[in-house]
């Protein structure tokens, strides 16, 4: 049995909560408001109040704190501890047994009626927790509702569904991918003229020497530009991501994803090279802020 | 130049054709000889974009031309639009070829679309895959997002803002609006629209992309000479120019000194202005290549109708618009009227000089066309006379 079974068991286990008087008896005030809000011109309540609002009159007001039997405070508590962070309500079911009248003083009790789970959804895994409540005039049942939330833990971010694009790479590129793959950023640098250079090539652009080396950068620059990806997927990556292109202190720029929330990016940004292996063969530079 | 547009021909413009690019081609082929008042059988050249998925010979097939003695293909993307008429042109003017037919056909919506990531452009055992492969591996996959890491160093360096580059949106849509042929008929936005328009590559939104469109281009190449005989005003070919700069790549050229200017559409320019003796004043009608809007800012800048980092201002007031300084994209450009590769744009231009665009501006005399921008480009100055 997991945590949460456990729990849920103990909590179902204290049956019925205490009865939690309204603030206020049924009053017409509050009904004429109620009506009010919801469009309802109706004079059909003179003498009794709308059923729909049987939890109008128990409704802690807005500085409310749960009692410590309220069998859904318990259980949500447990679900927040089991990392289920969020909530939707999923049904509510009310049944009324009879009309309130003008003065009658109504009280809330509640309880926990199952916890079933864990289960897969859209949102993300979650439980469904079914409460009772149920409210009182005296010891009379007047009316009750079935309530159901989804305590879920969001999920995450949808996954890539491709594996990365991985780079084309021949003998004027190998060294750059040697070099990640060993926590190194080279770039290239011509042996003949000491030109730095990327991306490589075979031929020094400025003294065309074929005699291309390479040195390994600092790793260190700023944000030169940059983009938020949003749409639409790129394999291998979660959407939004950031893709900087960053000036080397050496004076070259690289193109890298830049770990970074979005709206804490901008041009001139100072960044450090990072590495992430992506399996024995590639590993990828990727930028971090510094 | 020698030469002259006399025929143009399209299919519908759709997202979702129907039919085979090859049937696009073939369609569009052969309206645009109808309106050129040829047959098949006078054409004895065809020319296209080396994306185009249609062989020369099949779409000479389909057409039943008897022979070729000029085919050719440009490369780099929407870059080679107005490069397919100086072929043409080029051919018909050194006698290579008499007729020539430039064409570009695709299901480029309902197909394989070009605003996903194309991951068999990051892996070919070519130079382009090696170049690629310091960017598409990076997360940088999409034309949106080569265009937005220009784009967002260019408002740094301006202060242009997106709703700036909304401006050309939104001017491209009011003239689709009313353009039968466009996609976006009926259908104009506000700089509001835009401005709440998702994010699709920061600073790029959605309604800074062009669309993805199913359908086809042709355009009829011939002589002046034999122009003279043809059935529409002629669309003479003022200029032609192609151009590529310092360190270019195809859509990252990232590792300039600058990179808020498209300096091989300033390569282009110079030729544009030198072979027709024309200027930027004497342009009637722009057709600007729009696949993402912050690039028309830097065309205008490029092609020398404002100085360096002033566009925003020189659109600001409306400059765009059929009845502004340099009425640009009457048709609705390709974020309104269809994504073709730019070849809609030239069959804007010779309509312009016909007078029988849907948006016609006045005494259009001199028609400017670029072809796609980010990437080795192409441009034309066609003239009324």
């Amino acid at each position: 049995m997991t945590d949460v079974e456990a729990a849920a068991r103990q909590v179902m286990g204290w049956g019925e909560s205490a009865r939690r008087p309204g603030r206020d008896p049924v009053n017409l005030p509050m009904v004429r408001n109620w009506l009010e809000a919801l469009g309802d011109a109706s004079s059909a309540y003179a003498e009794e109040a709308p059923p729909a609002m049987a939890q109008v009159w128990t409704m802690g007001g807005l500085h409310h704190t749960r009692a410590d039997d309220d069998p859904l405070g318990a259980m949500l508590a447990v679900l927040d501890e089991a990392g289920y962070t969020s909530i939707v309500a999923t049904d509510c079911e009310q049944t009324y047994h009879r009309y309130l009248r003008y003065g009658e003083e109504v009280a809330l009790a509640a309880r926990l009626e199952s916890v079933v789970g864990p289960k897969r959804t859209a949102l993300g895994e979650g439980w469904f927790v079914t409460t009772r409540n149920i409210w009182y005039v005296g010891d009379e049942p007047v009316a009750e509702m079935m309530f159901r939330v989804l305590k879920f833990a969001p999920a995450p971010a949808e996954p890539p569904v491709e594996p990365l694009i991985r780079p084309v790479v021949n003998r004027d590129t190998a060294y750059f991918w040697e070099g990640t793959a060993r926590g190194e950023l080279r770039i290239q640098r011509c042996e003949a003229c000491g030109e730095l250079r990327h991306p490589p090539g075979p031929m020094c652009p400025s003294c065309n020497e074929t005699k291309p080396g390479w040195l390994v950068a600092s790793g260190l620059g700023e944000v030169y530009s940059y983009v938020v990806h949003h749409h639409p997927p790129v394999p291998g990556r979660t959407l939004p991501f950031v893709v900087a292109l960053v000036e080397l202190d050496e004076g070259v720029r690289l193109m890298a994803e830049l770990d970074a929330p979005p709206d804490e990016v901008h041009i001139g940004l100072p960044v450090r090279i990072a590495f992430a292996a992506v399996d024995d063969e590639l590993t990828m530079p990727v930028w971090r802020r510094r | 130049m020698d030469a002259a547009i006399v025929g143009i021909g399209a299919t519908e413009f759709s997202k979702d054709s129907g039919r085979s690019e090859l049937q696009l081609a073939a369609e569009a082929v052969k309206d645009a000889l109808a309106d050129a008042g040829l047959r098949p059988s006078d054409v004895d050249g065809l020319t296209t974009f080396t994306m185009d998925a249609n062989a020369e010979v099949a779409v000479a097939r389909e057409l039943g031309i008897p022979s070729l003695s000029f085919f050719s293909r440009v490369g780099y993307g929407g870059g080679a639009a107005c490069a397919t008429v100086q072929q043409a042109a080029m051919a018909v003017a050194t006698g290579m070829a008499s007729v020539v037919v430039c064409y570009r056909a695709f299901n480029e919506r309902s197909g394989s679309r070009f605003g996903r990531v194309q991951t068999a452009a990051a892996t070919a055992p070519t130079s382009g895959g090696l170049d690629n492969s310091w960017h598409y591996p990076m997360g940088l996959g999409t034309p949106a997002a080569s265009v937005a890491m220009f784009a967002r160093r260019y408002m740094h360096t301006y202060g242009a803002t997106s709703e700036d580059f909304g401006r050309v949106a939104v001017a491209d849509r009011r003239h689709a609006a009313t353009n039968p042929k466009a996609w976006f008929y009926n259908r104009p936005i506000t700089l509001e629209d835009h401005q709440s328009s998702r994010w699709i590559a920061e600073p790029l939104r959605l309604l800074d992309c062009c669309q993805e469109s199913d359908g086809a281009v042709a355009l009829v190449v011939t002589s002046l000479e034999r122009a003279a005989d043809l059935p529409h005003p002629v669309a003479r070919v003022a200029a032609a120019a192609q151009g590529s700069a310092s360190d270019q790549f195809t859509m990252n050229s990232y590792y300039r000194e600058d990179l808020t200017g498209l300096p091989e559409m300033g390569v282009v320019a110079e030729q544009l202005w030198r072979q027709s003796g024309l200027g930027p004043s004497d342009m009637s009608v722009a057709v600007l290549y729009d696949h993402f809007t912050p690039f028309v800012l830097v065309q205008l800048e490029e092609l020398g109708f404002c100085p360096r980092g002033e566009a925003r201002h020189f659109i600001a007031d409306g400059a765009l618009e059929l009845d502004g300084r340099l009425p640009t994209n009457p048709h609705g450009g390709q974020l309104g009227e269809a994504y073709i590769h730019g070849m809609n744009g030239i069959a804007e231009a010779v309509r312009q000089l016909r007078g029988t665009a849907a948006n016609q501006v006045s005494s259009a005399e001199n028609v400017l066309v670029t072809a796609g921008t980010g990437v080795p480009t192409s441009a034309l100055v066609l003239a009324a006379t």
